[in-house]
């Protein structure tokens, strides 16, 4: 399908598809803005832009990963994920076909987490100025008044844990987009974490903080908090759960599996002592089943992230100023 | 009669020098005294035998004493009734500081074999003429109670010697006997300390096929039996280092023919006082002999011992004689004397850490109370040159003199067998090897050697250099210092610290051109370069060209992998449906390189290497870095010298030299043996050719081979005989490795010069 100019004609049928797939009161209101019930309590709100490619991949798409993404960035402050806004940025002359999975795909996904799509906004630019679809999406939702879960909370002798297995996402992405034909096809983990974040939650542990472990991977997830809190973390390289796909083409690629992209895993730092309640709690929900305690913050003044190794080594996992630059001289 | 002053200058502190000078003095009759001072030492000399005694100085010193240069300048008569060592003249700071460890001398060996000698045995003997310098001390000035020998009280008899000028261990800071000194201890995994003799009971251990931890100068050894293939293996599967050469300790160079050849340089090498690791050729059945130790290499590591401990276990082999003609004779025993570096952190040195970090490798712990204050590995070299591989005991924290003098720099070297280098003055300070930034523990001995060094050489750099990449410690580290202190910083590209390194040793100060031949390194286009041939005009730089560029299918992955570099090479050659017929399994290696995934492209010539190992099916993966390139070396050797390809080569418009026509070639060819030499000598002449098109073209008739391929032989001879041939000067590294173990003088150099 093809849209011609950018007409006003074009915006309309946009502006039908979305109004089918994402049917909900507030979008119902036709207002520039969707007006909102009162929360009760301290607002989060979080935004992120959405560009991917291949827009469909094993395991999901750019639609259902726009709403993922943003309802994990609301859900790792403590939150709970209320309302998402989208805009989307079109390349003209994308096909109706894709938008309309790509759209109903978004829906399905607001829908299973319970979190509805209230307003949006949509712009066509010219061929060639776009990569077929961009969606930017915003989240808002409310955290409780006791809580504040913080990067730099993270204290010598807490633990790490890991909700699941690590670089499932940006491998799926490169093995499809870079035409890869591995032997068994490795799936996205794109999902909303909000669910396993309230059973964590609901424990009442210490839990100092969470992230989510997208761009850059579990490394730069862990180094970031490592800095935030002025302390070292040492992790242990035979717990860290990685699917033996994605190991073996990591390894077939020369790529660090924890610097692969994820989109629906988290790490939390949690008191020692509540180290048990939480990974029990963690492994009772369908997304944290193969969580594991995978490292622990120590005091080091270099705030070092190491991981020991396999071969009774320790090494630096290092944070990247940008992509993994070759450095064996 | 007449009077002189005597101004002395080299290392000529801490080295005996100044008794040196009291016992020539003496003998000829001559009064006056001798001091040190900031260039030096300073003399007073009257009498009526000046002039021999001038002589003497220019033609004697005492072992460690490098004398550059003896000036005498006529004085008043003062009238000494006597000659005396003067204290140090207080004001200005030593012009040199502190020497390096040195082997174990002759005549302390004498008085340890002596059985009626006081040290009869004395794992800790040592001279003015000998023993530990750098790994003991904390602090300057060079003084006992800044070293490790503090706690050590001198009884009288050590006293006596340490008092008198006339005895060969007047000032010997670490002077000490079996009743005042240190003492050995054979401790088990548990920590508990087995009776009877250590010497004794070490060795019946290694006898038996043990590993041993043995406390050396610099840290820790892990020792077995060379010549029990069950204990070599068992240290491999331990030390989980199943490839990589283990060197062997052997008495002396009469012991080595079994399993070495050693020219007259070499043994000279291996006997000199800095007792350095020497790769020498294997014999004919070395690898029988000393099953596991270089498997598959053409070349052995092997050293002499150069501590008293060390010695005391060859004495013990020997069955204890007495007196020391057994010293030099053939002798049986033959050690793995490999460092003790778990997980290729820094060399264990403390004890607590080496019973904690060695308790599943090593059977039982020699060791003492005499604590190790400064890290140092053994030295590796290679003839001719000498060339080093690895600078670090007995040569540091020795200075290499610079032709002029600049700011004091702190340089913080690169990633891998990284070192730092201080300079003050005219001189560069290149720390001992400290190892990969890849672990915490390096990152933080290279810490740890910048203080020491600021600290014992009493440097305040003003100015702080660093190679290019954002992502390796150094850099960092660099970063923060210089932010610290509000120091310039100045980054400098990997392959221009290579040249600069040569020119800096060489004291060159004109422009030079520079063939730059390594594994990788950032460019200043963020390009990753690796077969570089530049002009180099101090801070100043061009790239006059490079190879052609190859994919890097995988990163640093396809360093460890030469299969994935013949395979970007068939790629290359425009051959990539053969990926899949020579790995099978891997057709996904072809798809990452024509799309470009993880791939990146570069000119590293060590790539160029792999690539030629992979397609002669010479080794698929490495076990350790560099190997490929190791065994296509020893291929070639082997096989002997060979025509170069004709046509192997081209060079193109833009500079560029391409290798890909030699590739081609290889890759049809069946005799490893002659590929290797094949590719060793159209590599050569290609360079050579390619390097000399451009001291054509810019009148530049000098040219530096810097960078890790030019730790290869073949590479090196064939180049600089094919410029020198052509007229051109060649400039090797000689002082520092030409790896990146020199980048921290190379960077040093060019920081120095200043910005114009
Ligand atoms: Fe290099
Ligand atoms: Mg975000
Ligand atoms: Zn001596
Ligand atoms: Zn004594």
């Amino acid at each position: 399908l093809t849209h011609g100019s950018g007409g006003r004609a074009m915006v309309q049928l946009i502006e039908e598809l979305f109004a089918r797939h994402f049917a909900n009161e507030w979008l119902a209101q036709g207002n520039d803005g969707a007006l909102l019930p009162p929360a009760g309590g301290r607002l989060v709100m979080a935004t992120d832009a959405h560009v991917v490619s291949p827009l469909f991949f094993p395991g999901g798409d750019i639609g259902c990963l726009s709403v993922h993404g943003t309802i994990n960035d609301v859900a790792v402050m403590g939150a709970t994920p209320l309302w998402l806004s989208a805009s989307f940025i079109l390349e003209e002359g994308f096909p109706l076909a894709d938008l309309d999975r790509i759209v109903a795909s978004m829906a399905r996904a607001s829908k299973e987490a319970g979190v509805p799509i209230v307003t949006g906004d949509t712009k066509v630019v010219e061929a060639g100025k776009a990569d077929g679809v961009f969606i930017t999406t915003t989240g808002v939702g409310m955290v409780p008044e006791d809580l504040t879960l913080s990067g730099d909370r993270a204290r010598p002798g807490d633990v790490v844990l890991l909700s699941g297995s690590i670089g499932d996402h940006g491998m799926a992405i490169m093995a499809t987009r870079e035409n890869l034909g591995f032997a068994a096809p490795i799936v996205s983990d794109t999902a909303a974490l909000h669910g396993l974040i309230a059973a964590m939650l609901a424990t009442d542990a210490e839990i100092r903080c969470l992230r989510d472990p997208t761009r850059g991977g579990l490394a730069t997830t862990i180094n970031e908090i490592a800095r935030q809190s002025g302390v070292g973390v040492m992790l242990d390289e035979a717990a860290i759960p990685v699917n033996g796909e994605v190991a073996a083409a990591c390894e077939f690629l020369g790529l660090d599996p924890l610097y692969v992209a994820n989109e629906g895993k988290l790490v939390a730092i949690v008191a020692a002592a509540d180290a048990d309640t939480v990974l029990a709690a963690m492994r009772a929900h369908p997304q944290g089943s193969r969580a594991a305690l995978i490292g622990e913050v120590v005091a080091d003044d270099h705030h070092f992230v190491q991981m020991t190794t396999g071969l009774g080594g320790r090494r630096i996992v290092d944070w990247l100023t940008g992509d993994q630059l070759p450095r064996i001289c | 009669m007449t009077a002189v002053r005597i101004r002395v200058c080299g290392i000529v502190q801490g080295v005996g020098y100044r008794p040196f000078v009291w016992r020539l003095a003496t003998e000829l009759g001559i009064l006056g005294w001798v001091r040190n001072d900031a260039q030096g030492v300073e003399i007073a000399a009257e009498g009526d035998g000046v002039e021999r005694f001038v002589e003497r100085l220019k033609s004697e010193a005492p072992p460690l004493a490098r004398v550059d240069s003896v000036t005498a300048s006529v004085a008043a008569i003062e009238g000494h009734v006597d000659f005396l060592i003067a204290h140090t003249e207080a004001s200005g700071r030593a012009a040199t500081a502190i020497g390096p460890d040195s082997a174990v001398c002759g005549d302390c060996l004498a008085d340890m074999f002596g059985p009626e000698n006081r040290r009869w045995r004395y794992a800790f003997t040592n001279c003015t003429h000998c023993g530990p310098r750098y790994t003991i001390t904390r602090n300057l000035p060079y003084d006992r109670p800044q070293t490790s020998m503090a706690g050590f009280v001198m009884c009288p008899d050590c006293r006596a010697e340490y008092d008198s000028p006339a005895d060969r261990r007047f000032h010997a800071q670490p002077n000490a006997c079996p009743a005042c000194g240190p003492r050995l201890a054979l401790v088990e995994a548990g920590g508990a300390t087995l009776a009877g003799d250590a010497i004794t009971a070490t060795l019946r251990l290694l006898r038996d096929g043990k590993i041993v931890a043995i406390k050396g100068l610099g840290g820790y050894h892990l020792a077995c039996d060379a010549t029990n293939a069950a204990a070599v293996a068992a240290l491999r599967s331990r030390k989980q280092r199943e490839e990589k050469p283990f060197a062997a300790m052997l008495a002396n160079v009469a012991s080595i023919a079994p399993y070495a050849a050693a020219s007259e340089a070499e043994r000279a090498l291996l006997e000199s006082a800095e007792r350095p690791i020497v790769l020498l050729h294997k014999a004919a059945g070395a690898d029988a002999r000393l099953a596991g130790i270089a498997p598959g290499l053409a070349w052995l590591g092997v050293m002499l011992p150069y501590t008293p401990l060390q010695w005391l276990l060859f004495h013990e082999a020997a069955g204890q004689p007495a007196g020391i003609d057994w010293v030099a004779a053939p002798q049986p025993l033959a050690l793995v004397m490999t460092s003790a570096n778990p997980g290729g952190e820094p060399i264990v040195r403390d004890d607590d850490e080496a019973l904690r970090r060695l308790a599943g490798i090593a059977d039982a712990f020699l060791t003492h109370d005499r604590a190790i204050v400064t890290r140092c590995d053994d030295s590796v070299l290679r003839l001719p040159g000498p060339q080093f591989i690895r600078r670090a005991r007995g040569f540091t924290p020795r200075a290499i003199r610079l032709a002029s003098a600049g700011p004091s720099v702190l340089a913080v070297g690169g990633y891998l067998k990284n070192t730092v280098c201080l300079t003050r003055d005219d001189e560069a300070f290149v720390s001992q090897h400290i190892g990969d930034l890849d672990n915490a523990p390096s990152c933080a001995m290279l810490e740890e050697t910048v203080e020491r060094l600021i600290d014992l050489l009493e440097i305040e750099p003003t100015v702080v250099a660093h190679d290019l990449h954002p992502d390796f410690f150094s850099s960092r580290y660099a970063a923060t210092f210089a932010a610290e202190r509000g120091l310039p910083l100045v980054p400098v590209q990997h392959h221009h610290a290579h040249i600069a390194a040569i020119a800096a040793e060489h004291g060159i100060g004109q422009p030079l051109l520079g063939l730059a031949l390594d594994g990788v390194g950032l460019g200043t286009d963020k390009g990753i370069w690796g077969g570089e041939l530049l002009r180099v005009d101090g801070r100043q730089f061009e790239r006059l060209g490079h190879l052609r560029e190859i994919r890097l299918p995988g990163g640093d992955r396809a360093a460890r992998e030469p299969w994935r570099m013949a395979a970007a090479a068939l790629h290359l050659l425009g051959r990539g449906d053969e990926i899949e017929q020579r790995y099978s399994g891997k057709a996904s290696l072809r798809q990452m390189l024509e799309r470009g995934v993880n791939s990146p492209p570069t000119s590293s010539c060590g790539r160029w290497f792999d690539a030629a190992a992979g397609l002669l099916g010479v080794r698929d993966v490495a076990a350790f870095e560099g190997q490929a390139a190791m065994l296509l070396e020893g291929l070639a050797e082997v096989h002997g010298a060979v025509a170069p390809l004709a046509d192997g080569y081209a060079i193109d418009a833009a500079g560029a030299l391409d290798l890909a026509p030699l590739l081609a070639r290889l890759c049809d060819e069946k005799d490893a043996g002659f590929g290797a030499a094949l590719f060793h000598a159209t590599l050569a002449q290609a360079l050579a050719k390619w390097t000399l098109q451009s001291a054509m073209a810019t009148g530049i008739r000098r040219v530096a081979l810097g960078g890790g391929c030019f730790l290869n032989r073949i590479l090196a001879a064939g180049v600089r005989r094919a410029l020198e041939d052509a007229g051109i000067e060649v400039l090797e590294a000689r002082q520092v490795p030409p790896n990146d173990g020199g980048l921290s003088l190379g960077q040093a150099w060019i920081a120095m010069k200043g910005k114009d």
